[in-house]
């Protein structure tokens, strides 16, 4: 479990808790993440929309650090965003030669486009992580019921993340299962948070986290995981300020790391939890306090219905011996 | 000397509106061999005909060469019409100056000179053409059909009552398909079962009719007239020679199974019919679901109660061998597994989104709501249903590019069942295009929309459960407004995909697929139910998606075919094939490898050397086997093998002629 | 509204329509107009074409209605529209390709699109990284929404989310110069 790491501008700032509790939990289950020296912003979500070159400049000049860097390791990206932007700088390096070239010019920096990108979603849910996060588990969730919320970018478009299904992902429900939360199953895990519109068309994107609540609350979310600084300031922010107006939704928001910490017993102040709009420590100290679940076989999130249903009127009598 | 004879067809204004006719007469006229030459407005017409063999007479022809359409398209009429001359109908070679220059070419100059080159090649090549005849093989007039839906059933009383004797395998436990598990049929509605059944009983009882149930084909070998086909009997382990179809031992069987026939909505037990009408009307047990066969436990409760003491644990496959002169395939199809594909559509986990197949069996009768329309999740009445068309259908990315062709009609015809058996009933159909060609099909579908269904021209985005509803998002791209049902239950009209196994019915008989995995025909337009095996057609939607009523008109068709080989004591073969010069066979036998027909076989023979008698091996054609391809000819090392029609000789001659 | 005249629209557009084509990479005869893009669409409720819309007005020629459109501009580029399109049609890359082309003939539908990746890029071009401070007061500013979110200052100066000084890159020469490049790159297009 070594990765380079690429932090991202979020996570030294809006997603303070995010950097916090990754930093926690990598080191807790020995996870190593060596952080790219001198990395810049990725671009994201400005850049795409002024120069096509721009967008794929900004990541590669961290890509070609990567190399420079020199530890031939995958890069681990805790922000979708940035992960995003990254995951297309590599596909356009490894697309042509001239492509290749041309962001050379660009960044005036050899880049072979040797390193693969994850994001750090996918370095948890792979199964040396999840061992390594089973065996640190002190706490229990008890079966609090987690809406686990993916938004676009970590599994969209899917040639170019390759990660995850993009209707019915699964690999942060398969991470809550392991710490005793119960994912509920709800229809909204990758609909759009409306990303930075939330700032700049806020009248179009503000229903749109207004629906992601309701979908989680209407499937009795206590809570919603995520695993994007954007995505997380959009949900735990707005939230805030729809329940100023009208208090209607009691359901914090966290990243997945948290609630990882959490589990392994670290305090909130650590991963700086206190640090939400939507008040989040209390929710966790409650789970820990109730009964535990009753030791069930680890059943895959919300299996597929079974659609076969007992016949309710047999048409012949059947009399068994 | 040869005497050839050059005629140049103008095709009306196809040859001659790109190429000039005059020129290449003229140049015809110093070709080798060529000793009369003449340019017809249509060579093909009777009067066309005609001045060819006048001309044979006149100019004591003894070969001709003929320019115009493909040989595809005239071969055979013009080997028809030297049929009645002194010539033998294989002393001709076409060139085909319409397909491959007229209609390919503008450059009148150069297609003109590319037409005396193909002339020219086919004048050098029929100097050394060979007198060919044709021989003959017997017929075994005995029928397959393979598949027991409408499609087998059809074709196979066809044949049936034109008196030959027909075999017809069905894989499942009974006759019926896909068919007999629908409720009623568009745009008639009649009852799918009173049409269906009673056309599996005249099956199962026709004197000339073999069913053959729990089957399925295991090895094909042979050709036209005389195919040899091994069946694989599965065990049943129930005597059927003996049972009566009481029923005792399905009410005594302790173990419930999910039933494939009622689409996963009910039960059926481990021995079992799939329904009652089945034919024939006797159980089979399912020994992954038996208890006493798989192990589970001792249970053997219907051996113990069966009256006619017909149940038989140790029952085995069997291989049954026979030989037919003509096979049909119906194996017909099954719907695209919408859940692996569709997570926008919740991928299976909604109990309430359901497929049409699953509808026929809600609205059915005898289906395990008896006729109602209830929700599977609840048992409830839905108020308020959508359906989706073309989930998986024209949608390249997800599923299958083409349209499956009956969705639209089925899906007008569930509207209008929602629409008729639930009060105060909502009902939506979400489309793309509305395609209504059918008799009295436009009339259907108007009668839907008159009957309330409301139709919105949009692809659904996504289904998901909110607050016990359905929502439906989809667009009405006719309004441009985006807009969602509220839904308690959703029908999703899925695409038609070929029946599981397809593949190894097709690589059995030698015959094609296209890149949907449908089989493919000989000619789309020609040649619909026939293949390119000889002997082998096309009944039913294994050929592609298509309704009722086509299935039975192109069952009806491939019988009739079956028939006219069948009409003849004799079938005529066709003389190009591989011909062997067993002087120079070496006896490798990689041609016997190479043959994708199995025509060519190796066989000791004798041969006096030196005075010694010696006996070596050599490869012989099997004259009703070989199609004539040359795959052998390319492959032998010794050059021992030719084409008939087709020699190295001739093809050399070709080369010449364009190269020297 | 007003009969728009094909012949001519498809006549006077057509290099450009195959110029968007070629830079998006999208084939626009590929769209058979379904609307399952427009109908799973989370911004589609503020556009003025929706994306079926978009493609199709493309189809027809009328590119003077796409450009001033404020579809591109609104787009979140979250790609649930090409995951689900029945023949993968990259509407994300199309209206990257429309958004830069007007707004290189200065055509910006919607203008607080156009400040926030103005703000973000001088952000980025000063300090190597985003300053969310400053990014959140350029564009309140240039904006003229000049107390959107302003509550939300004070907690989260309190809480360290965000500082009055930039986080920086070390060689901040670097990451302007590849701007630049980019940036003249695209000019000379």
């Amino acid at each position: 479990m070594k990765y380079s790491y690429y932090p991202g501008c979020s996570l030294s700032s809006t997603g303070l808790e995010y950097g916090l509790s990754t930093r926690y939990v990598a080191k807790k289950i020995g996870m190593e993440l060596h952080e790219i020296p001198d990395w810049n912003c990725c671009g994201a979500t400005a850049a795409h929309s002024m120069n096509h070159d721009l967008a794929l400049a900004l990541p590669a000049r961290n890509l070609a650090l990567v190399e420079k860097q020199g530890l031939g390791l995958e890069i681990a990206i805790p922000c979708a965003a940035c992960y995003s932007r990254m995951k297309y700088a590599i596909q356009a390096a490894r697309s042509s030669e001239k492509e290749r070239q041309k962001i050379e010019e660009i960044i005036e920096m050899p880049y072979e486009a040797k390193n693969d990108a994850i994001c750090l979603l996918e370095a948890f849910a792979r199964e040396d992580a999840q061992a390594a996060v089973k065996e640190k588990i002190v706490k229990s969730l008890n079966g609090l019921k987690v809406a686990s919320y993916y938004g676009c970018l970590l599994v969209r478009p899917a040639g170019v993340t390759q990660f995850d299904d993009n209707e019915n992902p699964q690999s942060m429900d398969n991470l809550m299962t392991l710490i005793g939360a119960k994912p509920v199953n709800w229809a909204f895990k990758t609909e759009c948070c409306g990303a930075s519109h939330q700032v700049d068309a806020p009248k179009v994107a503000r229903p749109l986290i207004y629906n992601i609540l309701r979908n989680a609350k209407a499937n009795g979310a206590e809570a919603i995981v995520t695993a994007c600084p954007l995505c997380m300031m959009n949900l735990d922010m707005r939230e805030f300020e729809f329940n100023k107006a009208k208090k209607e939704f009691d359901i914090p928001v966290y990243y997945f790391t948290e609630l990882l910490g959490m589990a392994m017993g670290a305090d909130p102040k650590e991963l700086g939890m206190e640090k939400h709009f939507t008040p989040a420590v209390a929710r966790i100290k409650e789970a820990f306090k109730r009964p535990p679940e009753e030791e069930k076989p680890i059943k895959k999130a919300k299996a597929k219905v079974e659609e076969v249903k007992e016949e309710e009127k047999p048409k012949e009598a059947i009399d068994n011996e | 000397m040869s005497r050839t004879g050059v005629f140049i067809c103008h095709c009306g204004t196809n040859i001659a509106a790109v190429v000039d006719i005059a020129k290449v007469v003229e140049k015809a006229k110093s070709m080798p061999n060529v000793v009369y030459v003449e340019d017809n407005k249509y060579t093909c017409s009777e009067p066309g005909q005609q001045a060819i063999k006048d001309a044979i007479v006149k100019h004591k022809l003894d070969r001709i060469v003929i320019g115009s359409c493909s040989p595809r398209m005239h071969e055979p009429t013009f080997r028809k019409m030297l049929a009645s001359t002194e010539i033998n109908p294989y002393m001709l070679e076409i060139a085909n100056l319409r397909e491959q220059c007229s209609w390919v070419h503008t450059d009148r100059e150069k297609a003109t000179d590319k037409a005396i080159d193909l002339v020219r090649m086919a004048v050098a090549k029929v100097a050394k053409n060979h007198a060919l005849f044709t021989s003959s093989i017997p017929v075994t007039k005995r029928a397959l059909v393979v598949g027991g839906g409408i499609a087998g059933i059809q074709a196979a009383l066809d044949i049936a009552d034109a008196g030959y004797p027909v075999t017809l395998v069905e894989r499942e436990p009974s006759l019926g398909g896909k068919m007999v598990m629908l409720d009623k049929t568009f745009p008639t509605m009649d009852c799918s079962a009173c049409i269906c059944t009673p056309k599996m009983v005249d099956a199962g009882q026709h004197p000339n009719i073999t069913v053959m149930t729990s089957c399925e084909v295991e090895k094909v070998s042979g050709y036209i007239g005389n195919f040899e086909v091994t069946i694989r009997q599965k065990a049943t382990y129930v005597d059927h020679s003996v049972c009566t179809g009481c029923g005792i031992c399905e009410l005594k069987c302790p173990s419930k199974v999910t039933s494939e026939f009622e689409q996963g909505m009910a039960q059926r037990r481990a021995i079992y019919k799939p329904f009652p009408q089945a034919v024939p009307a006797k159980p089979v047990i399912d020994a992954a679901n038996c208890r006493k066969l798989n192990g589970k436990a001792k249970c053997g409760i219907c051996q113990t109660q069966c009256p006619q003491g017909c149940i038989n644990f140790e029952d085995e496959d069997k291989l049954i061998t026979n030989t037919y002169g003509a096979i049909v395939i119906a194996t017909g199809y099954e719907l695209i597994d919408w859940k692996s594909i569709y997570g926008e559509y919740g991928g299976g986990q909604y109990p309430d989104v359901i497929n049409g197949l699953q509808f026929e069996r809600l609205v059915n009768a005898s289906g395990p709501t008896e006729g109602h329309i209830l929700r599977p999740s609840d048992g409830k009445e839905p108020k308020s249903v959508v359906i989706v068309k073309c989930v998986g259908s024209r949608d390249p990315n997800k599923g299958k590019g083409y349209c499956s062709r009956a969705c639209c009609m089925y899906a007008a015809k569930h509207a209008h069942q929602v629409l008729e058996k639930i009060d105060n009933a909502q009902c939506y159909v979400f489309y793309i295009d509305v395609r209504t060609a059918g008799k009295a099909y436009e009339e259907f579908y108007t009668r839907t929309l008159e009957d309330g269904a409301i139709y919105v021209r949009g692809r659904v985005s996504k289904i998901y459960e909110e607050d016990g509803k359905l929502i439906c998002k989809g667009e009405d791209t006719l309004s441009g407004q985006t807009v969602s049902v509220a839904a308690d239950m959703v029908v999703l009209e899925t695409a038609m995909v070929p029946a599981a196994g397809v593949e190894k019915v097709a690589t059995l008989m030698t015959i094609s697929r296209d890149n949907d995995n449908w089989l493919q025909e000989a000619h789309p337009k020609l040649r619909p139910v026939e293949t390119h095996t000889a002997g082998v057609f096309l009944a039913g939607v294994c050929q592609g998606p298509k309704d009722i009523p086509d299935t039975v008109a192109q069952a009806s068709a491939s019988a009739a075919k079956v028939c006219g080989i069948f009409s003849k004591a004799e079938l005529q073969t066709n003389p190009m094939i591989s011909k062997v010069d067993i002087e120079k066979c070496s006896g490798c036998g990689d041609c016997a490898g190479i043959c994708p027909y199995k025509a060519i076989s190796m066989q000791d023979m004798e041969f006096i050397e030196h005075g010694k008698k010696i006996t070596r091996r050599v490869s012989t054609v099997n004259s009703g086997l070989c199609q004539g391809c040359g795959a052998c000819v390319a492959g032998c090392r010794p050059g021992a093998i030719d084409l008939l029609g087709f020699t190295n000789a001739q093809i050399l001659e070709e080369v010449d002629a364009l190269c020297l | 509204m007003v009969e728009r005249n094909l012949t001519e629209a498809i006549a006077k557009n057509k290099a450009n329509i195959d110029a968007i084509q070629a830079k998006s990479g999208v084939d626009l005869k590929e769209c058979y107009q379904c609307g399952k893009c427009s109908a799973g669409c989370s911004m589609a409720a503020g556009m003025d074409l929706k994306p079926r819309e978009v493609v199709r007005y493309l189809q027809l020629g009328l590119w003077d209605d796409v450009l001033k459109s404020n579809s591109p501009w609104i787009c979140a580029s979250c790609h649930t529209c090409v995951a689900r399109c029945p023949h993968n049609v990259d509407i994300p890359s199309l209206m990257e390709a429309v958004r830069q082309e007007a707004k290189r003939q200065g055509i910006v539908p919607v203008k607080e699109v156009d400040v926030f990746t103005n703000v973000f890029i001088d952000s980025v071009k000063k300090n190597g990284k985003l300053h969310d401070l400053m990014l959140t007061g350029m564009y309140n500013m240039k904006s003229g929404h000049l107390m959107q979110d302003a509550w939300a200052g004070a907690p989260m100066l309190k809480s360290g989310k965000v500082g009055l000084r930039p986080h920086t890159v070390k060689d901040k020469e670097a990451v302007r110069r590849l701007i630049k490049n980019s940036l003249k790159r695209g000019e000379s297009k």
